[in-house]
C-alpha cells in the first residue's frame, strides 16, 4: 500500500501520520501541498495542525492549495481519503465532506483523550473494528463542532454515513462526553460513497501502549486491508 | 478604472450557536449591561480593489464571499463600498 501524507504549511501531526501508516507496513511519502499528480498513491492522509495558521477559517486556505485539485479527482475516482483534524476541516471547506467545523462550544482548545463509539463497520476505515466498540484516542482542536442543518442531519443518519459518535466511557452519549458542541455528538463522517473520512479524533496518536492507547491502530489496519484486497 | 474600497461584512448565521457571542453577551451582562438581549460576532474585511464600476466592484466582493471569505455552511455575508475614488485616464 502505498500512503501519501500530504503537508501543507502549517500541517504538525504529519509525521505521526507517517510514522501510523508506517506501522501498518505501508510505504509512505509526504506530500508537499504544491505537488501535482498523485497516482502514485493507493491512499491519501491530511493531517492535523494548523494549515496557514487556521487563518480566515480553519482548513479555508489550506483547500486552495495546488495539491487540492488533485486530491478532490482522487476522492472522486474513488480513492481512500483520511482528514484527521484540521485535515477533516479541510476535506469540509472542499466540499468533499458535508458541513462545518466550527469553534467549540466550550470556547476552550479541547485537549484530552476522549471515548468514541464506532457507529460503521462497512467503511475503508473502519472495518477492522466492531460495531459499538468504544475507542479511547486523543482529541486536540478548538474547532471541532460539527455544524448542519437538520436536514443534512438527517441525511447523514439515513444513510449511516456518521461513523464515530463522542461517547462516556461506557458508550453512553450526553452532553458531557460531548467535548466541543458537535450535532449529534458526531466525531466523524464520510462521503456519500464511502471513501473519505473525516475525524477531529487522532487515531495516529493511539498507535502504541506507550501512547497510552493502541485503540486508533484499527483505522490504519482496516485501510490496509481492504487496500490489500483492492489492489491485488 | 475606479478605486473601490469594499466592506464585507461575515455574520454567523441566524439560529447558528455563536458560542463567541454568548461569552461577550455574559461578559456584558456582569459589566452591568443587563438589558443586552443577544450578541453575534463576525467579522469585517476591508478589500481594495479596481473596477470599472461599483456594479462591478460589488459583483467582485460578492464572488469573493461565494468562493472562500464565508462559509455558506455557517455564515452570511453583506458587502458595501464604503470608499469611491474615480481615476481618469487619458
Amino acid at each position: 500500500m502505498r500512503v501519501g501524507v500530504v503537508t501543507f504549511p502549517g500541517s504538525n501531526c504529519d509525521y505521526d501520520l507517517y510514522k501510523a501508516a508506517q506501522q501498518i507496513g505501508a510505504k509512505v511519502e509526504f506530500i508537499w501541498h504544491r505537488q501535482k499528480n498523485l497516482d502514485a498513491y493507493d491512499a491519501l492522509m491530511l493531517p492535523g495542525g494548523f494549515s496557514y495558521g487556521d487563518y480566515l477559517r480553519a482548513g479555508a486556505i489550506a483547500r486552495i492549495s495546488p495539491v487540492m485539485e488533485d486530491i478532490i479527482g482522487f476522492a472522486e475516482n474513488g480513492g481512500p481519503v483520511l482528514g484527521i483534524c484540521n485535515g477533516f476541516q479541510i476535506l469540509c471547506e472542499a466540499g468533499l465532506l458535508p458541513g462545518a467545523l466550527v469553534r467549540n462550544a466550550s470556547l476552550r482548545f479541547e485537549s484530552k483523550d476522549i471515548h468514541l463509539r464506532v457507529e460503521q463497520t462497512d467503511t475503508p476505515f473502519t472495518s477492522e473494528y466492531q460495531k459499538g466498540q468504544i475507542l479511547r484516542m486523543p482529541i486536540a482542536h478548538g474547532e471541532g463542532n460539527y455544524e448542519a442543518d437538520d436536514q443534512l442531519l438527517e441525511a447523514l443518519e439515513a444513510e449511516g454515513r456518521v461513523v464515530f459518535r463522542y461517547v462516556s466511557s461506557d458508550g453512553e452519549l450526553s452532553d458531557e462526553a460531548n467535548p466541543n458542541g458537535s450535532k449529534n455528538s458526531i466525531a466523524g463522517l464520510t462521503n456519500k460513497s464511502g471513501n473519505v473520512l473525516g475525524m477531529m479524533p487522532h487515531p495516529e496518536r493511539a498507535m502504541e501502549e506507550i501512547l497510552g492507547s493502541i485503540d486508533g491502530v484499527g483505522v490504519f489496519l482496516s485501510l490496509a486491508t481492504n487496500l490489500s484486497t483492492v489492489v491485488l | 478604472m475606479n478605486h473601490f474600497r469594499m466592506e464585507i461584512l461575515v455574520k454567523p448565521r441566524p439560529g447558528l450557536l455563536d458560542p463567541q457571542g454568548k461569552a461577550i453577551h455574559h461578559a456584558l451582562r456582569s459589566l452591568g449591561w443587563s438589558d443586552t438581549q443577544d450578541v453575534r460576532v463576525g467579522k469585517a474585511i476591508y478589500i481594495d480593489l479596481e473596477a470599472e464600476d461599483s456594479d462591478t466592484a460589488l459583483e467582485t466582493a460578492q464572488a469573493m464571499c461565494r468562493k472562500i471569505l464565508a462559509n455558506p455552511v455557517t455564515e452570511d455575508f453583506e458587502v458595501s463600498i464604503v470608499e469611491h475614488t474615480e481615476r481618469i485616464t487619458a
